[in-house]
């Protein structure tokens, strides 16, 4: 309708509206490239872990000196910490996911693999360990008791450790198209460990190594003392985690009260802190696509009510000449819906080309379409509802207006 | 003139008190947010020993096998024991030191103190002179209780006042990991930051409490942390044979021409190694000073420099919100500016009014931008990131913002006053 006669009222005031389509288009382009990085991490938070996460708790602590007897001790501490009530599983552990310091190793299925294809993580433990950390066997069978090795023998190789179980993660990459079931990976020493599990799933305990191979994780029959990584990991109801977190330390001060307790944490607890950066960035961002549109969209009421305010004039002898207020309103939400249309269309190109150089000096991934319209359609209601009210205003002008020096 | 333009200033900023409060708002949280992620940038990415960072080098050697090697793979990160404790003990270079990152821990004798963990670290002598760290009391162990593995110890202000209340303690012993261990000297608060000479620890961390020789912690079984490669199967990876790299090696030298010549050096050692056949490979090293190793490390965390931009980006978005605005209040003037150059103001006289008031929009929302930068600060600093108590604004950043603030506003100012000044009066007057 009024397109033609808008273009060349823009066309008078040019330096002005290419500023605005500037705005426009910057703010489109750095809130979708913001709104995606804060997708990814929230779906980085999201990461599963393949433990029963509600009813983990994790205990850490330390001795002093060396302890001739640690693996002893080890044994007291888990029957007294079964003993609390509330707790149904009790292990120890080297490592634990998201945890941070990680034990790794590279396996292959030939010997002495000088190119050795994956670099996996490798939890060891107690014979509870797979059943308290709660994940889930989906082929094979867990370590029977004979097959554990304390980890002093396995370290001088002076017992063989034949078994091991691995993430369905390894087993599609070492045994594509087949049971990984009795194959054999060399994992640890010069003969080779076969496969008795499969497990669904078992993060890794930092980022870094996650890197290295995403999902690549098993569990040997090793059993460690305290001292080794020092993790008890404790399988509880989970109504009752913090009653039982309450009872830990008095219960291990009572095995050998010389150590020190350096954590006691739900996996929650756990989970949060090894993602606070990611929350603390994701609200940056939210913070500052706030404030990006609002500085926008008060630059455009701005605007909008300057050019009213220049146009009163003009505005009363278009009324008086017939034009309805209906009129006068449409015709500036015209004109934000154009220049917001053109500065949506450069912010889509420079979106993509942000995105671009992210990928590039981030390692963030490529924005996916669907953000587009997404910001597309933020910038559209903005600009509306910005002009809305300038506009109202344009249309309240009296005809009467037209006969009078402005 | 000048109080002139103010005065003009004033009166048109007051005629449309929202707008102005608008543009102020626009361009304060806009220098806001780019004063405290750049605050946070700049204290990250400072020089961490800036007097001696060029004479300074970390070592990297490659005793790999032969039969993993990717052509232009880099070297290791860290060097094996054997290594650092033959290149410590051949002192071709100014002074060298071998360490490694542990913990241990200690009990206090002072009743009513509980035994705790202390980061140490396992180094040798020349530590201490060549990182410039400054005593209190006492001094650094020497290269004799290297050698013999002396019961000795340095231990941090802090962990001196915890323990004995004083940091006059040298002479009095400590007891580590249940042995009595010498204080040989007291340091200050000493916190390089980054810390350069070990990025596997804590990178904005606190720094160490408790120093030993390295000697002594191998004796004594100290545990260690930080990283550990192994590239071969290893029944003891500390030992001093061991396939394993998991040790920094630093050097001083005062002269590029003497870095040269180590850096030759280093690779005779490698030659001289594979034809003894400890080493497979062909010589592979690499030399670098503090800042090329920061560098290299890429130690700035990412999400920091993101911030970064992200804010710049949000201060241009503000800025070019402010020039449009401007830009459009100063063409309304047209027929007041009309009306003074009639009366013979010149084109520059008005250039320069209009700018004095884009000027005056601009330092009172650096002022408040300021003001921001000081809130979002502390913000930072309540974050739970290690780095975040170092989140303040020093001196020369303070200067900064202020140049930013009156930059963005000039820059604001710029376009619109000079198209203001374009004004033709003739038509103006005869239009109206």
């Amino acid at each position: 309708m009024h397109f033609f006669p808008i273009l060349s009222t823009l066309r008078r005031h040019r330096t002005a509206a290419v500023l605005i389509v500037l705005e426009i288009a910057l703010t489109c382009a750095i809130v979708c490239n913001a709104i995606f990085l804060i997708q990814e991490r929230l779906s980085r938070m999201d990461r599963a872990t393949g433990i029963v996460e509600d009813e983990i708790v994790r205990v850490q602590l330390t001795g002093i000196g060396t302890k001739a007897d640690a693996g002893a001790l080890t044994a007291q501490d888990l029957t007294a910490l079964r003993a609390i009530p509330g707790v149904r599983f009790a292990a120890v552990t080297n490592m634990i996911p998201f945890g941070g310091s990680s034990w790794n190793t590279s396996i292959s299925t030939i010997p002495d693999d000088p190119v050795a294809p994956v670099n996996a993580g490798m939890y060891l433990g107690s014979p509870d360990l797979l059943e308290t950390l709660g994940v889930r066997l989906i082929a094979g069978r867990d370590f029977t008791p004979e097959e554990y090795a304390d980890m002093d023998a396995v370290q001088q190789g002076k017992v063989r450790m034949a078994s091991v179980i691995i993430t369905r993660g390894i087993a599609e990459r070492m045994f594509p198209g087949k049971t990984a079931l009795g194959e054999a990976l060399y994992v640890w020493g010069k003969e080779p460990q076969r496969v008795v599990g499969v497990i669904e799933q078992l993060a890794r305990p930092n980022d870094g190594v996650e890197r290295s191979g995403a999902g690549y994780a098993m569990m040997l029959p090793v059993n460690v003392a305290y001292t080794v990584g020092g993790n008890y990991v404790l399988r509880v109801d989970p109504a009752r985690r913090a009653e039982v977190l309450a009872a830990v330390d008095a219960t291990l001060n009572k095995v050998d009260p010389s150590r020190i307790i350096l954590e006691r944490q739900t996996f929650a607890d756990i989970r949060r802190d090894y993602f606070s950066k990611d929350r603390a960035m994701a609200y940056l961002l939210f913070g500052v696509s706030l404030a990006l549109l609002i500085v926008t969209a008060l630059g455009v009421v701005g605007l909008a009510s300057f050019w009213v305010q220049q146009r009163t004039r003009q505005i009363g002898i278009r009324r008086a000449l017939g034009a309805t207020r209906g009129d006068i309103l449409r015709y500036f939400q015209l004109e934000n819906f154009i220049l917001a249309t053109v500065g949506i269309v450069l912010g889509m190109a420079l979106a993509y080309a942000i995105n671009l150089w992210l990928m590039h000096k981030y390692e963030v991934a490529r924005l996916p379409g669907g953000f587009l319209p997404v910001g597309a359609a933020l910038l559209w209601c903005l600009g509306q509802v910005a002009v809305l009210g300038p506009a109202m205003r344009a249309s309240m002008i009296p005809p009467a207006i037209a006969t009078r020096t402005v | 003139m000048f109080t002139y333009y103010l005065d003009l200033a004033r009166r048109s900023l007051r005629r449309n008190v929202a707008l102005t409060v608008l543009m102020i708002v626009a361009i304060a949280f806009g220098v806001g947010a780019s004063m405290t992620t750049l605050t946070v940038l700049h204290v990250l990415s400072v020089d961490p020993i800036p007097r001696k960072s060029r004479d300074l080098y970390f070592v990297q050697l490659d005793p790999q096998k032969a039969n993993s090697y990717k052509p232009g793979e880099p070297p290791p990160e860290q060097v094996t024991r054997a290594d650092a404790e033959a290149l410590v003990r051949a002192g071709k270079a100014d002074r060298q030191a071998m360490m490694t990152g542990g913990n241990a821990a200690i009990e206090p004798e002072r009743a009513g103190l509980v035994p705790f963990f202390a980061d140490g670290r396992w180094t040798s002598s020349e530590f201490f002179a060549m990182f410039d760290v400054p005593f209190i009391a006492g001094g650094p162990w020497t290269a004799e209780d290297d050698a013999h593995a002396a019961r000795i110890a340095v231990i941090a202000r802090a962990l001196a006042e915890k323990l004995f209340g004083a940091t006059d303690v040298v002479g009095k012993t400590i007891r580590v990991e249940g042995t009595e261990l010498r204080i040989a000297g007291v340091i200050d608060t000493w916190r390089p930051t980054p810390h350069f000479y070990d990025l596997n620890t804590d990178v904005y961390g606190k720094g160490e409490q408790l120093f030993v020789p390295f000697s002594t912690s191998r004796e004594l079984k100290l545990s260690r942390s930080g990283s550990m490669d192994c590239f071969d199967q290893s029944p003891e990876p500390e030992a001093v044979g061991a396939p394993c790299v998991w040790l920094q090696l630093w050097v001083e030298l005062d002269s590029t021409a003497k870095a040269s010549a180590y850096r030759e050096l280093l690779t005779h050692y490698s030659e001289d190694q594979k034809a003894a056949g400890r080493f497979e490979r062909a010589p592979n090293v690499r030399l670098r000073d503090v800042r090329d190793w920061l560098d290299f490390k890429e130690v700035v965390p990412r999400d920091v420099r993101l911030q970064t931009w992200i804010a710049l980006g949000f201060l241009l978005v503000c800025l070019i919100n402010t020039v449009g605005l401007l830009l459009t209040k100063f063409l309304r003037r047209s027929v007041e500016i009309g009306v003074r150059r009639a009366l013979g103001a010149s084109k520059r006289s008005i250039f320069l009014q209009l700018l004095v008031e884009a000027g005056t929009i601009g330092l009172a929302g650096g002022a408040l931008g300021l003001g921001l930068a000081w809130l979002g600060l502390w913000v930072v600093r309540h974050q739970p990131t290690p780095y975040a108590e170092l989140a303040a604004l020093d001196l020369p950043m303070l200067a900064a913002t202020f140049a930013l603030a009156v930059i963005t506003s000039l820059l604001a100012g710029l376009l619109p006053a000079w198209r203001g000044c374009q004004v033709t009066p003739a038509i103006q007057l005869k239009s109206h």
